[in-house]
């Protein structure tokens, strides 16, 4: 386990442990892989960066065996191999860490990881101790030792990630996987899972880096692959490139990474907050008294590492979850416990975090899911009767001013990219003249254009006199867009800063300590 | 666009019918008398009879829609509700209970004039039905029970309460076995043939209502809204322990106006061992219809038309007329054994398309009770 300087020296000597030549596969309409070539050498870090539907979800899942591709091979370790599942794919050594978890809440960690691995002592039981022991020596080796009978619904995100690549590891993975490894960490657990990475790649594990945050990518990718509808339209080495160039190359036209946010005017307080306490699920108080003020014309932001009280305010706030104390007003008038409805009707607008879960019905076409919170109201409804031409009108016009890419307004909202899809919920929340706008992580996951495009609406509606809460874990975000940004900690708003002057660095290390200073918790707040 | 995706609904339903009819025919060739060794072409003359007995004259047809009608309301009385993500088992009960309620109303008025009892007894059996239907409804929406387990006690409940109140309280007096008074005047009018009544119209007037309910009114929208996304229903601020409860009680009425079609139109009176499978079999024409109420209509005529044409099948084939039982278990388990059709017929799986069943494995959840 000693790191010698040898082995972590230039990458591009070292053979190729994996290489995907000619891989093509095309859906019905669409060529998501469009001879695509791609190799990944030993030790090596390589970052595949692309918008959301470029083809880099369909090129892994041919790599794990989850598609099988129309044309082109793959070789591993220079030999021509066929991959038919993911069982295959994990017995010749690829393993694929999920942008979604895939853990079983309920287990441990240790079964979690053994799940469909597990060490037999004899034919009926399984040897729990050489498990354990086996799973304590892997933790090590991550600099930290886990805890293998924690369940992993205690467990923080950035602890399920490292579950999540102790399994892969488990399997003696030589190729891993991960996609969008850092979108739930907080920068001090993503320099962590960066410590580890470079640990596996300097005993020769190969590692495929997917992400959307091209400042991760230019620090820890070996080399970078861009690829874009489908081709591969360049290949950079972090030191011959930068942000502005990888993003043009994504795009296919220059991106402006952080939108010019101009002045705001901050008028009258329009959300005021005063002692809100929200308790979870469980009972559990997870929202500890909150006092604040959001003003129309300004973006008010709370960033803060997911799991700590944002989603139980964002629901308390939103009308889907009663608060347990404290008032909420809205303009003067107390909205405290509103329900969605009545909220929709004082011209709240808000975008939910879990896209497929709240803000779409997945097997609605665009057009009712673009009237999905004002379906009731006329035109499109009068007293029981739906107007199919003006909902049809209406999903146009959302379509045609947030840039929609559908291929007509009566597909159903599944078939959208995860871009597409978050744009068409910000087009139909963001739509008339609005009081307050609740924004709930609103690019998660998205590509930097798509970014680029919220970003500006969210000026644009702050400019027009709405006012805007914005809760967001990533850092940036809330950086770039908030005139004031709070950080919320286990349930409190620890500090307000301003958002134009405060740095990465100071809001990031209150988001992980809280503003004392230590070790981020491994446990979840309000774990059992 | 439309056409297209008619088609691909019916896909599966049409396979799941010919694969019933193929695993037909070898039940009627191995069970018949082997001493005359295999008739190979006996599935052939008994399927011919089936054909000939629902559709081979004008009153063949007659049978098969009145047949059909109170199939094709149970049938929307599970359907309407799997667009809501409820599992509606309870249409068998919802039947029985809104049958006794126009038998009562109808016994009680059997000698007011029709126009007076006809409309009162109908709407007894609405109400009634509705209010059984409402019941599973407000239990799964308040307290969280599942409407699967809630459904199928209810109905052994109206089971018994029929039994009750048949050799109970609402006896007729003199007759030789246990069953309510005659309806008399409150007897549907026979419109058509030897008993096409006006209830077969009820059932084909509800297709096109379920049909509007469901895509062209504002609570259609909510309903299915429900159904397909309860947290973004709540979202929108729609209010699905509302919807829940409002749909088992419109689907309730629709079984409850049913059971009236049969005790109003063609009984006449409500007998103590009311046997039939009505609100049972709803549940293949809903997911033979694919939960559509075009879909059901086509589905309900079908299994209409397997009851008429079954004893013309025993007579010419001697083939036994239980064989549509058979064939209606075999076309459920081919319907609910989509994988194994799909992997038959090499046909993929669309992934969106898969919702409806997808909504009986995983309905509405423990999501409608409290989270506060």
């Amino acid at each position: 386990m000693v790191v010698s300087e040898a082995a972590s020296s230039p990458a591009a000597s070292k053979p190729a442990a994996l290489e995907m030549r000619g891989v093509t596969k095309r859906f019905p309409g669409v060529v998501a892989n469009d001879h695509i070539d791609l190799d990944v050498r030993r030790g090596e870090i390589h970052a595949l960066l692309g918008e959301n539907g470029a083809g880099k979800t369909t090129l892994m899942n041919i790599l794990y065996g989850l598609v099988t591709p129309d044309e082109g091979e793959i070789l591993l370790g220079g030999k021509p191999v066929t991959i038919a599942s993911p069982a295959d794919a994990i017995s010749q050594g690829i393993s694929m860490v999920h942008q979604h978890f895939m853990l079983v809440p309920v287990l441990t960690v240790a079964e979690n990881i053994l799940l469909g691995e597990e060490p037999m002592a004899n034919p009926v039981l399984m040897d729990r101790k050489a498990a354990h022991t086996r799973i304590r020596e892997l933790g090590r080796f991550f600099g930290t030792e886990i805890d293998p009978d924690l369940r992993v619904a205690s467990l923080s995100v950035g602890w399920q990630q490292r579950v999540e690549i102790l399994k892969a590891l488990y399997r003696n993975a030589d190729i891993l996987v991960l996609d969008e490894p850092t979108a739930v960490l907080t920068p001090q657990e993503t320099k962590e899972i960066f410590a580890v990475l470079r640990r596996l790649t300097a005993e020769g594990t190969s590692i495929i880096f997917i992400s959307h945050k091209l400042y991760e990518v230019l620090e820890i990718a070996d080399r970078i692959t861009v690829i874009r509808r489908g081709k591969v339209v360049g290949s950079r080495i972090p030191s011959e490139t930068d942000e502005d160039d990888l993003a043009e190359l994504m795009v296919g036209r220059e991106v402006e990474l952080t939108v010019d946010r101009g002045e705001s005017h901050p008028a009258d307080v329009t959300l005021a907050v005063a002692g809100l306490t929200v308790s979870d699920d469980r009972g559990h108080e997870v929202v500890h008294g909150l006092d604040f003020e959001v003003r129309a014309g300004e973006v008010f932001g709370i960033a803060g590492v997911a799991g700590n009280g944002q989603d139980e305010l964002v629901e308390a706030l939103a009308g889907l979850r009663r608060p347990a104390g404290g008032t909420v007003e809205l303009s003067g008038r107390t909205i405290t416990g509103a329900s969605p409805r009545r909220l929709h009707n004082l011209r709240v607008g808000f975008v939910p975090a879990d896209r497929h879960r709240y803000g779409l019905v997945l097997v609605f076409p665009l057009t009712d899911n673009s009237v999905l919170t004002s379906y009731y109201r006329a035109p499109y409804s009068r007293g029981l009767v739906r107007d199919a031409d003006a909902i049809g009108r209406h999903a146009e016009q959302v379509i045609k001013d947030f840039d929609v890419r559908t291929p007509s307004p009566l597909v159903h909202a599944s078939t959208l990219s995860g871009g597409n899809q978050q744009k068409l919920i910000v087009g139909r929340e963001f739509f008339g003249d609005l009081r307050l706008l609740v924004l709930d992580q609103p690019t998660r996951g998205l590509d930097v254009g798509s970014i680029e495009f919220i970003h500006r609406q969210v000026i644009a509606k702050r400019d027009a006199g709405t006012a805007v809460l914005l809760i967001s874990a990533e850092l940036d975000e809330v950086l770039e867009l908030s005139d004031r940004t709070a950080v919320m900690y286990r349930g409190r708003l620890v500090a307000v800063v301003d958002g134009r002057s405060a740095t990465r660095e100071e809001v990031g290390l209150l988001m992980a300590t809280g503003g004392r200073e230590g070790p981020p918790p491994i446990i979840a707040e309000g774990a059992a | 666009m439309n056409l297209r995706r008619a088609r691909d609904a019916a896909i599966i339903p049409g396979l799941a019918i010919v694969l019933a009819l193929v695993f037909g025919s070898l039940i009627v060739i191995f069970s018949s008398p082997l001493i005359f060794g295999l008739d190979l072409t006996l599935p052939l003359v008994a399927y011919k009879a089936l054909v000939e007995g629902s559709f081979g004259s004008f009153g063949a047809v007659i049978s098969t829609i009145v047949n059909a009608a109170p199939l094709i309301l149970a049938g929307l009385a599970v359907g309407v509700a799997f667009k809501a993500g409820l599992f509606n088992i309870g249409a068998q009960g919802q039947f029985l209970t809104g049958g006794l309620a126009a038998a009562a109303v109808g016994a009680w008025l059997a000698h007011a004039p029709g126009p007076v009892a006809i409309p009162l007894a109908l709407v007894a059996a609405i109400l009634v039905g509705s209010v059984y239907g409402a019941i599973p409804g407000f239990l799964k929406a308040y307290t969280g029970a599942h409407e699967v387990v809630t459904t199928i006690m209810l109905n052994y409940i109206a089971l018994y309460i029929v039994a009750y109140v048949v050799t109970g309280p609402l006896r007729a007096v003199g007759a030789t076995f246990a069953r309510t008074p005659d309806v008399g005047n409150a007897s549907l009018p026979i419109l058509v043939g030897g008993n096409g009544h006006l209830g077969v119209l009820f059932a084909f007037v509800a297709i096109p209502l379920a049909w509007w309910l469901l895509y062209r009114s504002t609570i259609g929208f909510e309903i299915r809204t429900v159904g397909a996304g309860p947290d973004a229903a709540r979202y929108a601020g729609m209010r699905p322990r509302l919807l829940i409860v409002v749909t088992m009680a419109f689907c309730g009425g629709l079984a409850g106006l049913a059971g009236a079609g049969e005790i109003l139109g063609l009984t006449g009176f409500m007998p103590a061992g009311y046997s039939t499978n009505v609100g049972f079999d709803g549940i293949t024409v809903a997911l033979l219809g694919q939960a559509h109420p075009i879909g059901i209509m086509f589905a309900g005529i079908l299994l209409g038309a397997m009851r008429a044409g079954a004893p013309l099948m025993q007579i010419e084939a001697g083939v036994p007329a239980q064989m549509v039982d058979v064939l209606q278990g075999a076309i459920l388990f081919f319907l609910t054994a989509e994988i194994l059709v799909r992997y038959l017929f090499r046909i993929r799986a669309k992934s969106a398309k898969v919702a409806e069943l997808q909504t009986v494995a995983s309905s509405y959840g423990g999501q409608a009770t409290p989270t506060q």
